[in-house]
């Protein structure tokens, strides 16, 4: 996560926005013509530049990534690069012992996820659509997290899982030497209570797009289902849940990638120590850290990669592909 | 109730108020309830924070307060030297936010209003680039900054540790997010708008500069807001590519400061809340521009 500590979400986006409704021609291919060698040039300027930025900064460090997951080097000096073939994939797979714990922890993650902060949003928008009084006041207290700094939330809910000092144990009279619950370093619950401060922040991201779905569905479908005499529950679950068909997926695609991102508050928290060991942590850690071990350090950037390419690329294809045809 | 007949469906629906019902009472008590919860957390830290640390030491946390003062805040605030902090977020972000809506805008504006056959897997490039997790790319990515010398141009003499080196990535990064959202934009403009204009013999840095950019305002303000917050509490890149502690922005410097100068939790709470200030400022007056950008066309109505 981090600087995108909110995934964007192309999809949604890719709608066009209101009073676009039937999609507009481009330029035919005869008023190419018109362009002049000075128009082309710019063109090319134009687009190129930011691609040359784009490309360089992100894909050719990724394919780098990839090269440099077959060797070992130190990361001083070129000489040192040596190719080693497999040898780090097979060491993180069978010699690593945070590799699957981080696997895993990035499952349980998108699980948590998926399960309780996303049904909850999507319920918070439906209560919220019903044009309610104070609607924007609910929305604000719910959307508050999602603007903050992932960094900060951790900062936040530290006061809360503290064991000397922090509100739960205070309030449950645990915060005394010996009686302590760590909710930061015991390996069985630290997970857990990150979890619980990450769907804090979810929710109000998940209830947002659910609003905007919400706000997309058109008002006659409900009078319909109304006027057939169908109740709430039945015009949710038959009616309005379908048409939220592309949210869904949107929102599918959005907390594998956070799930798949997730860093900061974990960082934070305790720095993936027991417990909390992620894939994006590994990574991290192989720079910062005191080891400087790049290729073994990219092999798990590569298993990321891998990962998310497997999620990305069937999404944007069926999202460009949808928007061609429209 | 309900007054509203003119407008549309959609509309009429929105301004519609029901009558008091008791399941619209539930509602309500529910959703404060959830809204007070959700809330919970951040009123909690700004509780610690106005207290003294002498006080919660002694009498624990969960009690009543002798006093409540701002003293913290202050502390924090002057402890730490934020101030500088604050000027290096904005060194970063106000270059960061700026040169991605220009160079991504460029992009849309040639994907969107010409036929050319890259475009399409131009865009595709872009989006997928801008939904990598960042750790794919950081290790070259690091040791790419410490190859690159840059005697004179930066503090370091790298691209390492640098302001520059910063607004390069969050650019290159950001801009895929931008550039995808603002092809969509621009390809609901009239194409006649740009096709007269290219007829007449424009430019089409004319037509990209004074026709496109000035209809894409609305889109460009929702996406400047939406990109200063995420700069702005950037904490990966600025931990990984900064090593000199004044040098960093200040979401990460917190994570330093903490750690250093922070010896009481009241304090890292006023400290945290510090520097959440500057994004929940923005929410509140931009909060149109940053929901709207956030689902920039998922809301057809």
């Amino acid at each position: 996560m981090s600087s995108e500590t909110t995934t964007k979400i192309p999809e949604a986006a890719a709608v066009p926005p209101p009073g676009a409704t039937t999609p507009q021609r481009r330029f035919p291919q005869g008023h190419q013509r018109l362009l002049t060698r000075r128009d082309r040039l710019t063109l090319g300027l134009m687009a190129g530049l930011p691609t040359i930025l784009h490309v360089a900064l992100v894909w050719v460090t990724a394919l780098a990534s990839i090269l440099l997951a077959f060797t070992t080097w130190d990361g001083i000096g070129f000489d040192s690069i040596k190719w080693v073939g497999l040898h780090n994939f097979t060491e993180l797979f069978t010699n690593n012992p945070q590799f699957w714990p981080a696997v895993e922890h990035n499952i349980v993650w998108f699980v948590a996820l998926i399960l309780i902060p996303t049904p909850l949003g999507l319920f918070l928008a439906v209560q919220l659509d019903k044009n309610i009084r104070f609607s924007r006041v609910y929305q604000t207290a719910f959307f508050l997290p999602v603007v903050m700094s992932l960094a900060v939330i951790g900062f936040v809910w530290q006061l809360i899982y503290n064991p000397d000092t922090g509100l739960i144990n205070s309030l449950i009279g645990a915060n005394e030497p010996g009686h302590y619950i760590d909710w930061i370093g015991d390996p069985d619950l630290n997970l857990w209570a990150i979890l619980i401060a990450a769907s804090w922040r979810h929710t109000g991201y998940m209830m947002i797009l659910y609003l905007a779905g919400l706000k997309g569905v058109d008002p006659s479908l409900r009078e319909a289902s109304a006027l057939d005499g169908a109740n709430e529950w039945q015009t949710f679950k038959n009616v309005i849940f379908p048409t939220l068909r592309p949210t869904n997926t949107v929102v599918l695609v959005v907390t594998i990638i956070e799930a798949l991102r997730a860093f900061d508050l974990v960082f934070v928290f305790n720095k993936g120590a027991e417990g909390t060991e992620l894939l994006s942590i590994l990574v991290t850690n192989n720079i910062i850290g005191e080891s400087s071990r790049i290729g073994y350090g990219s092999a798990i950037a590569v298993v990321l990669l891998v990962i998310s390419l497997a999620v990305i690329i069937p999404y944007l294809i069926a999202t460009f592909r949808k928007e061609r045809q429209a | 109730m309900s007054t509203t007949v003119d407008t549309t469906a959609a509309t009429a629906a929105r301004k519609e108020r029901t009558p008091v019902r008791p399941a619209r009472i539930v509602l309500h008590v529910f959703l404060v309830c959830m809204a007070l919860a959700w809330l919970g957390p951040l009123l909690w830290a700004l509780y610690a924070a106005m207290r003294p640390y002498g006080e919660t030491s002694e009498k624990g946390y969960v009690s009543w307060p002798d006093k409540l003062s701002f003293d913290n805040f202050t502390n924090a605030f002057t402890q730490s030297d934020m101030t500088h902090y604050f000027v290096n977020t904005l060194i970063i972000a106000v270059p960061a936010v700026l040169l991605t809506l220009f160079l991504s805008s460029m992009v849309a504006f040639y994907v969107s209003r010409f036929d050319f056959r890259i475009n399409l897997f131009l865009l595709l490039v872009f989006t997928a680039g801008n939904l990598l997790p960042q750790q794919v790319i950081i290790t070259p990515l690091y040791r790419l900054y410490l190859l690159i010398d840059l005697p004179g141009i930066t503090m370091s003499g790298k691209l390492y540790d640098s302001a520059l080196g910063l607004v390069l990535i969050h650019v290159a990064f950001q801009s895929g997010f931008c550039a995808f959202v603002l092809s969509n934009y621009m390809r609901s403009l009239p194409h006649e708008l740009t096709e007269a204009a290219l007829v007449d013999g424009a430019s089409v840095w004319r037509l990209y500069w004074q026709i496109v950019l000035p209809l894409c305002k609305p889109a460009m303000a929702a996406l400047a807001t939406l990109l200063s917050i995420w700069i702005y509490n950037d904490f990966f890149w600025a931990l990984v590519l900064i090593s000199t502690g004044e040098n960093m922005p200040i979401t990460s410097a917190l994570n330093n400061l903490s750690g250093q100068y922070f010896t009481d939790p009241n304090l890292v709470a006023a400290g945290a809340l510090l520097t959440a200030i500057p994004t929940l400022i923005v929410y509140f007056a931009l909060q149109r521009q940053f929901v709207s950008g956030l689902t920039l066309g998922a809301n057809k109505g």
